[in-house]
């Protein structure tokens, strides 16, 4: 006899198709994540016979460059890190515990530095906060002093922690959010108030989703190529292994040394996050029906408040602002504000990289396609078959998380070295690497995605379906992912959304100029000053189309949230 | 510790335009163990909530020992409460979550360890302590959650549907140790449930809410035995209840029913002092032979058995009179057969069982 619905462990059955199935993932993500990160991992410990070598790490720490590196690459995480804690403290907790109108605003706050790719936002913040950007010349004006936030490190902190901080701040909110009220009112009930209530139970509380945002932003700051390059800055780790291997070639093992201390801090990054949130336990806390009661703000703390957030808005409107007037001007240096308009930036970028905006539609668009279809078919082999070692599909794609797009890059061009599909030619060399590369990055997103989806959808449903005479397969088509599309949709979204602002694999992969995406471009245009003009205007283009995106994300997943008939598992 | 008085006075509570409580009047004596009970939305959790301090009441007062406590807050209160899901704190351990009350009060620490130690041994967690909240079944964090609201001695102890999360045989075997728990410690206790069983087994008194109203306010028995309303009388337990009208003839009094037709009643009935309906309890009828002469002192209809139940200590029969249902509880003796539908009875109610309850 079958147990009672509602149980997940009710499935002993699963057929041919559903282990071919399985093969099939397993292999895609055998051979275009595990063994190009393999294959970096195994160059960088090789000596020129193949055997086991540690000279290669040795010769890295005898580089003062390297050392130089290394430590700028942890101290400009760590600050970040630090910075961005700052600014998405308060703002959460705003959210979480006060009553307060403007939580669209702070919602918006969140989403607003994601849609700007961090390196695109870079040379307008030099713009506005360089040593003669905008600010510095209003100081210097008015007080004589100027501030050096776009010098050197200080810049890609800066940068970073205005693109990164949404990261601390939506998971710190989700998880002052998902604190049961009642576990605040048994402290207060046993005489506990205060700061002291603060320290002793909601802080603890909240640290799991304040560790998750944290380790995350450490892990892409930490890996960011794009930002420091369009700085100029190459003392940090990531540019290091960029110019080695496009300098002196693939060849080079430092650069491979550089892709694996990446990996490791990485997935120690990922670990160390994942381990802290296991081991507190906190999987029984269970809300109760009550709504979060939250505090009305004073009106000094409303002031305060509100401050803080018209503060942060306008910091992290600078760069899109800054992008904006940049792809406008005629010319603008050594003044506050451009002083000649033009569209001529726009015209000449419609002319030259209607090429390139193609490009990104097509990669991202198959890559985002390939995320759901993979998200959705592991989904389904995780959550709802008893195939053993399933979990295993869900782990290897957890790994692409913590996988730097520049050590796939680099891993893609050294694994496939002379790989020659039919009517494709080099793999190395075609769109098809954009594909795979966009896709296997992004697979995380769409997976969690789907599989909260899924989640959503009690088993009994598809029972109802297989017992009034639908197969495993027509279930699946007919009830299951119609059940999904909005989570299927965001997924999708979100992956061609990110993939679209890309750039670490992007760099790597543009083997001729035919083949580049936008993205590409935007980074290629900026290296001159004369491009910074079309550069920015592509950069608007971009943001457009990544907001479109976004909001389109939003429009799906709200829409599907209020038509309630999925009859969610108890 | 002497055991204290609880009284609400008057209060009144609304959040935004939904009125929540009105004009509650609550005592509860020292020692007692208070239980208050109805439906979902009746009001009453919010009620305990009140007297724990985590709502205000926007009219009238909640003393505690004689003192108002509406200015004070919930942390100052010194008033035990045992959240319905518990709300253990899942990043500390057994003997942590118990400690804690006890750090907030700044004891020391041989104080506080004696306390836990105490504690753990009354609800009887011995060797749980260095467990967390998620490796204790449901039973084991129920008891974690009173030890830990007993840990700080409250002058009150307050208990939100305790027994909820609990499996049924785990729940009646949890509410007779509760009862037994609150008789050792005496301390008043009041306690939130919308299972009228619950109440009737562990409570002296009971206050029944309805629509943030308290209907009436009785022990066991007299709720029982004497509801006040509508409500009371089905809310706890199963009632027979007919409109109609009591009519004072010369023959003696007769109730004419639109759903069972004009009635003879024993003549020992009193007419109500306002419109009412006829009342009684399933178990006060007694059904016999359709040829059942007329018996001194009840009243007797008669009817056409329409359905039944076995409940295994009894049979519960659906009989039909006139145009009406009436339920009526015969007790199962073993090999006895039940009444084939369709045979037709005489129902007997003897004159204590009939009540006249005011529309």
């Amino acid at each position: 006899m079958r147990s009672p619905a509602g149980s997940q462990a009710n499935k002993p059955r699963h057929g041919v198709g559903v282990v071919l199935l399985a093969l099939a993932i397993a292999a895609f993500l055998l051979t275009f994540l595990l063994l190009p990160v393999a294959t970096v991992v195994v160059t960088a410990f090789s000596n020129a016979q193949g055997g086991f070598t540690l000279a290669h790490f040795s010769a890295f720490a005898e580089i003062s460059l390297m050392r130089e590196s290394f430590a700028n690459s942890l101290y400009v995480a760590g600050m970040t890190v630090f910075f961005a804690t700052l600014l998405a403290v308060p703002l959460a907790a705003i959210t979480a515990r006060f009553e307060f109108r403007g939580a669209l605003l702070i919602q918006t706050l969140g989403v607003l530095p994601l849609i700007m790719p961090a390196f695109v936002g870079a040379v307008a913040m030099q713009l506005l906060f360089g040593r003669s950007g905008s600010v510095n010349l209003l100081l210097n004006s008015a007080f004589g002093v100027s501030l050096p936030l776009m010098e050197g490190l200080n810049g890609v902190i800066f940068v970073e922690t205005l693109h990164y901080f949404p990261f601390i701040l939506l998971n710190l909110a989700a998880s002052l959010a998902n604190i049961d009220p009642a576990m605040e009112e048994a402290g207060q009930n046993l005489g506990s108030s205060g700061w002291r209530l603060f320290r002793k139970i909601v802080f603890p509380l909240a640290l799991p989703g304040y560790i998750a945002g944290a380790s995350l932003v450490f892990i892409k700051v930490f890996d960011d190529l794009g930002t420091p390059l369009v700085l100029n800055v190459t003392n940090m780790l990531a540019p290091q292994a960029y110019l080695r291997v496009t300098s002196i070639g693939l060849e080079d093992p430092i650069g491979y040394v550089i892709c694996v201390i990446l990996v490791l801090f990485s997935v120690a990054a990922m670990g160390g996050a994942w381990w802290f949130v296991q081991r507190g336990d906190f999987a029984i806390q269970s809300r109760g029906g009550v709504s979060s009661p939250r505090r009305k703000l004073s009106g000094s703390q409303s002031l305060l408040a509100y401050g803080w957030i018209v503060a942060v808005l306008l910091l992290v409107l600078s760069p899109h602002l800054g992008i904006l007037l940049l792809s406008l001007s005629k010319v603008w240096s050594f003044t506050v504000l451009p002083e000649q308009f033009t569209l001529l930036h726009y015209a000449t970028v419609l002319e030259d990289s209607t090429r390139m905006i193609w490009n990104t539609f097509l990669y991202c668009g198959l890559a985002a396609l390939l995320d759901v279809v993979l998200g959705t078919a592991i989904a389904y082999l995780v959550m709802r078959t008893q195939l053993p070692g399933r979990q295993l599909l869900d782990h290897m794609v957890t790994v692409a998380l913590a996988m730097p797009g520049l050590v796939l890059g680099i891993g893609y061009l050294r694994a496939f070295r002379g790989v020659e599909l039919p009517w494709i030619g080099p793999l190395t060399a075609s769109w098809l690497i954009f594909v795979i590369a966009y896709a296997v990055r992004r697979l995380p997103y769409a997976l969690r995605s789907c599989m909260a989806a899924m989640a959503q959808i009690h088993p009994a449903l598809e029972e109802a379906a297989e017992n009034l005479g639908a197969s495993r397969w027509r279930t699946l088509r007919r009830v299951l992912v119609p059940l999904m599309m909005g989570g299927i949709l965001a997924g999708f979204v979100t992956s061609f959304v990110t993939a679209a602002g890309e750039i670490s694999e992007t760099i790597l992969l543009t083997s001729r100029e035919s083949l580049a995406p936008m993205s590409y471009g935007i980074y290629l245009y900026m290296q001159s000053i004369s491009g910074r003009g079309p550069g920015a205007a592509l950069g608007v283009i971009a943001v457009l189309l990544i907001g479109l995106g976004t909001w389109l994300t939003h429009r799906v997943a709200a829409r599907h949230a209020s038509h309630d008939v999925k009859g969610s598992a108890p | 510790m002497k055991p204290v008085a609880v009284a609400v006075e008057n209060v009144a509570l609304h959040f935004g335009a939904t009125q929540v409580l009105r004009d509650i009047n609550l005592k509860v004596e020292p020692g007692e163990f208070f239980a208050l009970l109805g439906p979902s939305g009746s009001g009453k959790s919010t009620l305990l909530r009140l007297i724990a301090g985590f709502n205000r009441n926007q009219a009238g007062r909640v003393l505690i020992d004689g003192h108002d406590v509406s200015a004070v807050p919930p942390w100052q209160r010194n008033v035990g409460m045992v959240f319905q899901n518990y709300a253990l704190w899942p990043h500390m351990t057994v003997a942590q979550n118990i400690a804690f009350g006890l750090e907030e009060r700044r004891l020391p620490t041989a104080d506080i360890k004696r306390r836990v130690a105490a504690v753990v041994e009354l609800v009887e967690l011995n060797g749980l302590e260095q467990r967390r909240p998620g490796q204790l079944s449901g039973g084991q964090q129920q008891r974690v959650a009173i030890a830990r609201t007993l840990a700080i001695e409250p002058q009150l102890l307050l208990l939100d549907e305790p027994l909820s999360n609990l499996d049924a045989k785990l729940r009646l075997q949890t509410r007779q140790e509760l009862k037994k728990l609150q008789r050792r410690l005496n301390i008043t206790t009041l306690f939130v449930t919308h299972d009228q069983e619950e109440a009737l087994t562990t409570c002296d008194r009971i206050a029944v809410l309805d629509q943030g109203v308290i209907q009436q306010v009785g022990t066991p028995l007299a709720l029982f035995d004497h509801p006040q309303n509508r409500f009371v009388s089905q809310f706890i337990g199963s009632t027979n209840l007919f409109a109609g009208q009591f009519l004072a003839g010369d023959t003696g009094p007769s109730f004419a029913s639109p759903a069972l037709g004009l009635l003879a009643l024993p003549s020992v009935l009193v007419a109500p002092s306002e419109p009412s309906e006829m009342a009684f309890r399933p178990h006060a009828v007694r059904l016999c032979s359709a040829e059942q002469p007329a018996l001194a002192g009840h009243l007797q209809l008669s009817g056409v058995v329409h359905h039944q139940e076995f409940l295994g200590a009894f049979l519960r029969y659906e009989v039909r009179v006139g145009s009406a249902l009436v339920l009526a509880d015969q007790a199962h003796v073993r090999g006895q057969p039940s009444l084939p539908l369709g045979t037709a009875v005489s129902l007997l109610i003897p004159a204590t069982e009939i009540r006249f309850i005011a529309l």
